[in-house]
């Protein structure tokens, strides 16, 4: 019983941080019909933004600011940077291929992914690098907790997946409610209609954008805080979110929020009951299994081609 | 001034020359249709007209103002609306949510303008929650009229009006677009249904491979001996 509230602890840490890179995944594809397969390393670079800010910050040993402003801080410094990153990326690497045939900007992603990894590479070299978060009020973020049974869920665990659902929710509101959010799913839908509608699609695209990093940089933050980072980690991480999106429904924002957390489960508890060793193989038979059998994913549509 | 006006416009898909040499204007008020067979140019107008392609040589003017590089939004930010062919609703979105997307550049839409709307169509307020994709073909009619119409246009054009719709429609849909003319809306239709759209018009033109073959007022076309044999039958 403590082994399964600890691994579904786990899960939903994982799940929580897929999620958010599957959402960046799914907003673009939306909008642009585009995988962008530099969407891993925007993650990547959004942990390092992290650990820059907080040593500018002082450190985990001597930091300036408490505790909970420190992780507010790096967070959303993460999500500005990412931000700024992913209107370049579209800017640069996608926009004067918008009309190319559709081969074009895919190639274009992993140039942009290649280029992002190895220009961190020479940048900091290969080294991971660690937050030490545990140095933060003397391991207050690990020791303390809620206690379910016998299992101390840590605090640190507490805020990475409240965090992550609460910019799921900002995120949703954002989509759903706001007038700019319905441009985008009215985008998504059918582009030139949308255009009639006086709607602006390149500015539609570049806020997809700031979107879809933002919520990189900050699962690059929120993954970064418990394991160390390195400038490869972007390919894994992109991979999984990119699988995530996919099982999800590639398009539907829902669809990637179940699609992370069914990675992060099928993650975890394969690592708990099976083996560590058997973890990436489950998850990627998911994916075929899906491919198989429902290869629209679990909420995204059938695409139906008019004609 | 005219409201909108066509001058002299060349358009190319590519290699193929699609609008040659056309030129048509719409006065304030009017109710105008672009009448023509199958790839006789009318949509390539059309999207000339709002800017989503770019003729190659002429200019689209707007009361005046030369908008040929202005891209779609600002044009329709200056007064145009469009019911595009086959309706093209934004099927995952609720009627209000289409009905906003109307009034984008407006900022979503004030009180009367939907007021104004579900006036013309009660079924729409009745309907306002349910998703675009779900309704019948002529409540979807409704709404991507109620749509065009939430942006205040000055001119609205209307890509095929008839299509897809059963008969009863197809005359209820033009007695709607009489009301919305009569409201001071000028309307530019674009039709392959000659009989049923000279009957409401001002004024017509008749495109054939990309060229103007005809124009004139509603009453002379109808009479027109060509235009009878090509499209009214008989």
């Amino acid at each position: 019983m403590d082994q399964f509230t600890q691994l579904t602890v786990d899960a939903l840490t994982l799940g929580s941080v897929y999620a958010l890179i599957a959402l960046g995944y799914t907003l673009i594809y939306g909008v642009l019909k585009l995988l962008n397969f530099a969407h891993g390393d925007v993650f990547m670079v959004g942990s390092f933004i992290g650990f820059g800010v907080l040593q500018l910050l002082g450190g985990t040993d001597n930091p300036v600011v408490p505790v909970w402003a420190l992780l507010v801080i790096i967070t959303f410094a993460a999500m500005a940077g990412c931000a700024t990153l992913g209107v370049v990326i579209e800017r640069f690497a996608y926009r004067p291929l918008r009309d190319a045939p559709r081969i074009a900007p895919l190639i274009s992603a992993l140039g942009v992914s290649f280029f992002l990894a190895n220009s961190m590479q020479l940048l900091f070299g290969a080294d991971p690098r660690n937050y030490n978060t545990f140095d933060l009020s003397n391991g207050a973020l690990y020791l303390r907790g809620i206690d379910i049974g016998n299992v101390r869920v840590p605090l640190l665990r507490i805020i990475t997946i409240v965090a992550a659902f609460v910019l799921m929710v900002l995120l949703w509101f954002l989509v759903n409610r706001t007038r700019t959010g319905k441009a985008m799913r009215a985008t998504s839908f059918d582009r030139e209609a949308a255009a009639m509608m006086g709607i602006d699609i390149d500015r539609v695209i570049v806020f997809t954008f700031v979107l879809g990093s933002a919520l990189a940089g900050a699962a690059g933050v929120l993954f970064a805080v418990r394991v160390p980072t390195t400038v490869s980690i972007g390919f894994v991480a992109g991979l999984k979110g990119f699988t995530a999106a996919v099982i999800g429904g590639i398009g539907s924002i829902p669809g990637a929020m179940a699609g992370g957390l069914i990675l992060g489960f099928a993650e975890s508890y394969t690592q708990g009951y099976v083996s560590t060793k058997w973890s990436d193989l489950v998850v990627f038979s998911i994916l075929i299994a899906f491919m198989i059998f429902r290869p629209q994913g679990l909420l995204g549509r059938p695409d139906i081609s008019k004609v | 001034m005219s409201l909108l006006e066509l001058d002299n416009v060349d358009t190319y898909y590519g290699q193929i020359h699609i609008l040659q040499g056309l030129s048509i204007r719409i006065e304030p008020g009017e109710l105008v249709c672009l009448l023509g067979g199958n790839a006789s140019g009318k949509s390539t107008t059309l999207k000339t007209i709002l800017g989503i392609v770019r003729p190659r040589t002429g200019m689209v003017r707007i009361e005046g103002e030369d908008v040929t590089k202005r891209p779609t939004s600002y044009r329709i930010g200056r007064g145009l609306a469009i019911v595009p062919e086959n309706r093209r609703l934004f099927a995952p979105m609720t009627v209000l949510e289409n009905l906003e997307m109307g009034a984008y550049l407006r900022g979503g839409g004030a009180k009367e303008d939907f007021e104004r709307v579900y006036e013309l169509f009660p079924l729409l307020h009745e309907r306002r929650a349910q998703l675009a994709g779900t309704l019948s073909g002529g409540e979807q009619q409704m709404v991507a009229m109620g749509r065009a119409l939430m942006s205040r246009p000055k001119l609205l054009l209307m890509d095929e009006p008839s299509m897809g719709l059963a008969p009863i429609l197809v005359e209820k849909n033009f007695e709607i677009i009489e009301q919305v003319h009569q409201s001071g809306v000028a309307i530019l239709v674009v039709e392959q249904n000659a009989n049923v759209s000279l009957s409401i018009a001002d004024r017509g033109y008749v495109l054939s491979t990309g060229r103007l073959v005809l124009e004139g007022k509603a009453a002379d076309l109808r009479e027109n001996e060509d235009l009878r044999k090509a499209y009214l039958g008989r």
